[in-house]
């Protein structure tokens, strides 16, 4: 069975051989570490594990998840510690979204040279030139919906030529998407709005004082919508 | 991708699809369920488990590991730690990164208290923001709250505590508002309408979601307003004991660089603990969906002050974890794979239980099917697990689904060469949840004075099994709650001398108790070998 092939790694330069079947988050357990930096999630989620590397013979240094990537025959990597990224303050009480939102806060993106690092470098395969070109022209919601499934990882940001904090623009677009941009939610408001009247205070004390078998009983009847 | 034999094995799923398609498999009696759970829920015999010899819970059944850490010695044992050299010195120290700890810390901030965040990894690095399925909340027209507390009771046994499960549901609609003003971005309807779902359990559509990034899209947006609010953040800085003063308050806690190792004291007027949950305790050897420091961390140093646990020894055990391939063995499928129609069948392509069961329920019965009934597929790692027909989702809903509404999930499996979309994915349950904790009241609060406790760490919400979505609603509830009370009560609050005498006393009690142990805890960060010693 193929998955107990041993392989060649290298980790920070150090070989070791491992069982090709890992992630390179696992490799680095097998080989001894312990990790304390550059794990989280595990599972693609937290993008705390960006990891950079190489594979013999290939001139490209790549980037990865390393809890999402196996590893290969004569991989070098090393692990990327979180790349400072800027990160200015802002009450989202005060403003709402406007043309110069974005050069307010963010001047930097209108920097972009379309070199399409990050796009190239995005482990979740986000177009994300096209997202910071979206929050350039002040479509926010665009930029929300096109950057929606980052993991503020940062290996974009690593790349940029023009010093551009995409994962940072990035939420604060989604963020007046949010909170702004789609209409407010009729149905939600009301709600809120009838359990502080305390509208609700009496279903909520009756169904509560019934016993166990009462319980049991609405509960086993109850209706369930499709 | 999958392994000739399994690419054999999953044409049965294709040949018996359409008979299945259309046709709701039964759902079980009040009965069966009962005798499922007791054949096989992990929860359910006595195997795994031991009873504590020592503590406020003294008899009280825990899993085995669990109950290690809590009969194991203080990493402070052997440590001279000065306390009256005070490294910070705050009104409210909040224990944790994920959603109830940054809910707590901006309630508590607005409320005017000076806040400290110390967290075990990066900010957010937690099972918060690996929720993908959704988060309930009763605010559509046909449902309510006491809807939703019918569904909470029942889905726990009866077991929850009344007063958390009303609290829970009564604030449920104003947290996805507080949410949703500061930015969140769930799924609506072109009018604003939020689009809602089924999970197990629920008797209306109520789980409220943000594609398959649910968590994640509510932790980075508080986490983004916790660094706005320029609240203190330390990471990579776990806390390996609480304080008390003399007059037995909580007041602080000693906190580890995980890399200089050095140690630091926190001076606190409350303490609130939202350090999670024990997934990589791994209890009787279950892989885990949980995140890297899901170790237990706050049961422990809560139950060395005299907190009590309650339901500590009922464990959510998700029924879909990935089986295959082994590089993601554990990682979770989330629930919603199941809300939109995919089905679980045996090596058959038999449909065994209705796909939406409680959790206990459709975990038990999976378990049941490979281990009792030999009816699971075989993995190459010498596991089992059953299929879980994905592409009947494209088939009710349109193609297109997947990709829409589980991109996460999608992504994940491409990454290994296999198309959801395409071919049914092999899953057995994962240790997912801890049902239990440190007991709270309505506002977060233990019996040990200024201490706090939220989230996944907190007991008696859920009773002895929680819904799909309500621990991300509780998180943000009592999370809230506890952040507001804390964030009030500091005022009133003048601290004694700190002592940690209560560990002095917990070794004693451990001593006079017979308790023998080597181990020191809490654990902090698991280790893993991937079979190295073999
Ligand atoms: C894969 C997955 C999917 C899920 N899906 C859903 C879902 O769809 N809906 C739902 O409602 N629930 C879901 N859940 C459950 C839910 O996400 C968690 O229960 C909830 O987010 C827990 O939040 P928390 O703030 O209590 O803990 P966490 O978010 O786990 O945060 C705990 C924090 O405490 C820190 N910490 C731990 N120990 C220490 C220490 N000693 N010192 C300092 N800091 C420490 C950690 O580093 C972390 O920052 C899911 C869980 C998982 C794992
Ligand atoms: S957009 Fe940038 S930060 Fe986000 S996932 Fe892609 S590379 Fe990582
Ligand atoms: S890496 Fe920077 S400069 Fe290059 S395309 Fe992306 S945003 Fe523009
Ligand atoms: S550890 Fe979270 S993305 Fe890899």
């Amino acid at each position: 069975m193929s998955e107990k092939k041993m392989i060649d790694v290298y980790i920070f330069g150090k070989k070791y051989t491992v069982p090709s079947s890992l992630t390179i988050m696992d490799s680095m357990e097998y080989a001894g570490y312990q990790l304390t930096k550059g794990c989280g999630c595990r599972s693609g989620f937290c993008g705390a594990c960006s990891t950079i590397y190489r594979v013999k013979g290939d001139k490209e240094l790549k980037i990865a998840l390393a809890c999402q990537t196996k590893v290969e025959d004569g991989m070098y990597f090393t692990q990327l510690p979180f790349f400072p990224g800027e990160k200015p303050l802002y009450n989202i009480n005060e403003f709402e979204p406007a043309m110069d939102t974005m050069a307010k806060f963010y001047p930097e993106i209108y920097k972009c040279i379309g070199c399409n690092s990050c796009t190239n470098g995005c482990p979740q395969d986000l177009n994300v030139m096209q997202y910071i070109a979206h929050a350039q022209r002040g479509e926010f919601e665009k930029c929300a919906h096109e950057s929606f499934d980052c993991v503020s990882c940062g290996i974009c940001a690593s790349r940029c030529p023009a010093g551009i904090t995409h994962y940072n623009a990035a939420l604060l677009a989604r963020r007046l998407t949010g909170k702004y941009i789609v209409p407010e939610t009729e149905h939600l408001k009301n709600k809120v709005q009838e359990i502080a009247a305390g509208e609700h205070d009496q279903s909520i004390e009756e169904i509560m004082g019934k016993n166990i078998e009462e319980l049991k009983e609405l509960y086993n009847t109850r209706d369930i919508t499709k | 991708m999958y392994t000739a034999e399994m690419r054999e094995l999953s044409k049965k799923v294709e040949e018996t699809r359409s008979q299945r398609i259309g046709i709701n498999f039964p759902r079980m009696s009040p009965e069966d369920k009962i005798g499922v759970l007791n054949e096989n829920h992990p929860d359910y015999s006595d195997k795994g488990f031991m009873y504590l010899k020592h503590g406020v819970n003294k008899g009280a059944r825990v899993p085995n590991e669990l109950g290690e850490l809590l009969e194991a010695k203080s990493k402070l044992v052997n440590l001279e730690i000065n306390l009256d050299k005070i490294d910070y010195d705050v009104d409210v120290l909040v224990i944790g990164g994920g959603g109830a700890g940054a809910a707590a810390a901006l309630e508590a901030n607005e409320k005017g208290a000076k806040v400290l965040i110390t967290t075990k990894l990066r900010f957010g690095d937690a099972n918060t923001m690996m929720a993908e399925g959704g988060i309930q909340a009763a605010d559509k027209p046909d449902d309510s709250p006491a809807k939703h507390y019918l569904d909470v009771m029942g889905g726990g046994h009866y077991t929850n505590v009344p007063e958390l499960a009303s609290t829970l549901v009564k604030d449920a609609p104003s947290a996805i508002k507080w949410l949703n003003d500061l930015g969140v971005m769930f799924d609506k309807e072109k009018d604003g309408t939020m689009i809602t779902n089924h999970g197990g359990g629920t008797s209306r559509k109520r789980m409220h979601s943000a594609a398959d990034y649910s968590g994640a899209e509510i932790m980075r947006v508080m986490r983004d307003e916790v660094r706005n609010k320029e609240i203190e953040v330390l990471e990579f800085s776990p806390v390996i004991e609480l304080l008390l003063d003399t007059d037995g308050k909580a007041a602080g806690a000693v906190i580890c660089d995980l890399e200089t190792k050095r140690n630091f004291v926190v001076r606190a007027k409350t303490v609130i603990m939202a350090t999670g949950g024990a997934g990589r305790l791994h209890y009787q050897g279950f892989p885990t969906s949980n995140h890297y420091g899901a170790t237990a961390d706050g049961l422990v140093m809560g139950y060395r002050v005299g907190a009590e646990l309650a339901f500590a020894d009922t464990i959510q055990y998700h029924p879909t974890g990935v089986a295959y391939p082994s590089q993601i063995f554990g990682a979770l499928v989330t629930e919603k794979v199941r809300s939109l129609g995919a089905t679980p069948l045996n090596i058959h392509g038999e449909q065994f239980v209705y796909h939406l069961e409680t959790r206990d329920v459709e975990a038990s019965a999976i378990i049941r099917e490979c281990n009792v009934k030999g009816n699971g597929i075989p993995t190459p790692t010498g596991g089992y697990g059953v299929w879980l027909d994905t592409p009947l989702i494209e088939m009710i809903h349109g193609e297109g689904t997947i990709e829409k509404k589980l991109p996460a999930m999608l992504r994940m499996y491409l990454k290994f060469d296999l198309d959801m979309r395409k071919k049914p994915i092999l899953v057995y349950p994962t240790l997912h949840y801890q049902n239990g904790g440190l007991l709270i009241d309505k506002n977060g609060q233990t019996k040990i004075e200024n201490l706090y406790v939220a989230g996944e760490c907190a007991g008696g919400i859920h009773g002895t099994n929680r819904l799909m979505g309500n621990s991300l609603l509780d998180i943000i509830v009592f999370g809230r709650r506890a952040g507001i009370h804390a964030g009030e009560n500091f005022k009133d609050i003048k601290i004694k001398d700190l002592t940690f005498d209560h560990v002095r006393k917990y070794h004693e009690d451990l001593e006079n108790n017979e308790v023998e142990s080597s181990q020191f805890s809490p654990m902090i960060l698991p280790i893993y070998t991937h079979g190295r010693e073999k």
